[in-house]
């Protein structure tokens, strides 16, 4: 896309922090892991009907997936999709490990307040989750299996987990093209398995475009993408006639 | 965390306080207070038993997958795993399993995901989350604890086969699991059980034929040893 043209806004998000915002459809929101070491926990909202909200499990299973890369779509719990994934240099993006808490933060690096340090303190992921969901009127009840993009976690045949370092790369980045107005929320603390000894999350920097033509089929080539696509107009089209 | 997967109860039926049979394709909501042991046995073989737990006192503390999955380090539950809140607290702890593995991912389906997953004409089939729903609409338990589709996160489906490629990839196999396996659990809380067990008419994995489950619950077994 000539991405000069169609941007339409930009913000840079630290290491740590934590954002939302309403993301309309038609948009395009690029995520960039700026230096590596980036995590970006996200979580996605019906901006109308917020009880509508991202599900991992019909993510992955209407997918056939454990990863979420190019060409897969972020699903809602009522048979929608919130965003495509239609450009990802990163490859993949953990769907199951969830966000770190204030207690294991202060296990793993230990404790850095704010009053010592200013805004280099230690924050952690669901803390900043709840921070960003209690502006909009939510809360813990509606903090669910998130999305961890730039961190890659595999299972073995045994189900062990591993996590992979350094799996993003500077620069690397994902594009979301929105087709449901939406509450997106986000963390930049560092993934719950991130085997960094020390606590250095890496900066977001999020850039919005207008979507291009036909860059969504990329998703539609899944069948089950090409239905929830359909669920997803008709809210649109007659709102709520359809599932 | 603990490899014996395989553990057989000692447990006598004969000597449970509850013993009642869920049909398949029913919800199933039920008070587990602390340390008291609570069975799920597949009666007819490759069922999937959707259940969610809420602490008995406040609903918001509920079963957390990422918490279980991420503090284990392991996507599959059976003996030896603890079931994690979303404030990780240890809600409840398998001690027998007679099948071997649990799916932590999979989710529950709906009429909604059915249309995405299946057809969209698959609209008006009887699903999970409508068992779930029902529940909190007619369970006084779950009308207390002011419940609602908000408190429905991802949930656990005892005796379904989900395996994960290092690849990334996912399926829903085969199950492991037969007629009479079972999975039995510890409460190390006071906790809501929140079952629907599964009426998936659209997954080859139980050959379309949901069946019924039975559920014991016996109290604080005070000889209970478990290695």
């Amino acid at each position: 896309m000539n991405q000069s043209d169609a941007l339409i806004w930009e913000q840079h998000i630290p290491g740590g922090c934590h954002w939302s915002g309403i993301v309309r459809r038609g948009t395009t929101l690029r995520l960039v892991d700026v230096i590596g070491r980036a995590n970006a926990a996200v979580l996605f909202f019906n901006q109308e009907e917020k009880l509508e909200r991202y599900n991992m499990a019909d993510t992955l299973k209407t997918q056939h997936t454990f990863r979420l890369t190019k060409g897969h779509a972020c699903h809602s719990d009522m048979g929608r999709i919130f965003c495509c994934i239609t450009e990802d240099t990163a490859g993949w993006h953990d769907t199951v490990c969830g966000m770190s808490d204030a207690e294991s933060i202060r296990q793993k690096y230990g404790t850095a307040r704010f009053e010592e340090r200013r805004n280099e303190m230690f924050r952690n992921g669901l803390d900043g989750m709840l921070i960003e969901l209690g502006k909009w009127g939510l809360g813990i009840r509606d903090v669910v299996s998130n999305i961890n993009f730039f961190s890659k976690v595999t299972a073995n045949s045994s189900g062990e987990l591993a996590f992979h370092p350094g799996s993003s790369k500077a620069g690397d980045h994902v594009d979301l093209s929105f087709e449901m107005d939406t509450l997106m929320v986000l963390s930049t603390a560092p993934h719950p398995l991130d085997s960094s000894k020390t606590y250095q999350p890496g900066a977001v920097d999020l850039a919005a475009f207008v979507t291009p033509p036909s860059v969504i089929a990329v998703c539609t080539r899944i069948a089950e993408n090409a239905r929830a696509l359909l669920n997803t107009r008709n809210l649109y089209a007659c709102h709520g006639g359809a599932a | 965390m603990s490899k014996k997967q395989f553990v057989e109860s000692r447990l006598d039926p004969e000597t449970a306080t509850v013993d009642e049979v869920c049909p398949a394709g029913e919800p199933w909501v039920r008070l587990l207070t602390e340390k008291q042991v609570f069975r799920i046995v597949d009666l007819g073989g490759n069922q999937a038993v959707d259940t969610l737990f809420y602490n008995a006192s406040h609903a918001f503390e509920r079963y957390s997958a990422t918490d279980t999955i991420r503090r284990q380090k392991q996507l599959y539950l059976t003996t030896g795993s603890k079931l994690y809140s979303n404030f990780g607290n240890v809600m409840l702890s398998i001690v027998a399993d007679t099948c071997g593995r649990h799916d932590t991912i999979g989710g529950a389906c709906a009429a909604e995901s059915n249309t995405v997953r299946y057809g969209l004409e698959k609209f008006p089939m009887h699903s999970c989350r409508d068992n779930f729903l029902h529940a909190l609409a007619h369970e006084p338990v779950c009308e207390h604890l002011d419940m609602s589709k908000r408190d429905l996160p991802s949930n656990i489906n005892f005796f379904m086969n989900v395996p994960v490629s290092e690849a990334g990839g996912l399926e829903f196999a085969d199950g492991m699991s037969a007629p009479f396996k079972y999975v039995e659990m510890r409460a190390e809380m006071d906790v809501i059980v929140l079952i629907s067990n599964c009426p998936q008419l659209n997954n080859p994995c139980n050959a379309y034929n949901p069946t019924p489950i039975r559920l014991l619950i016996w109290d604080d077994p005070e000889d209970m040893s478990f290695d």
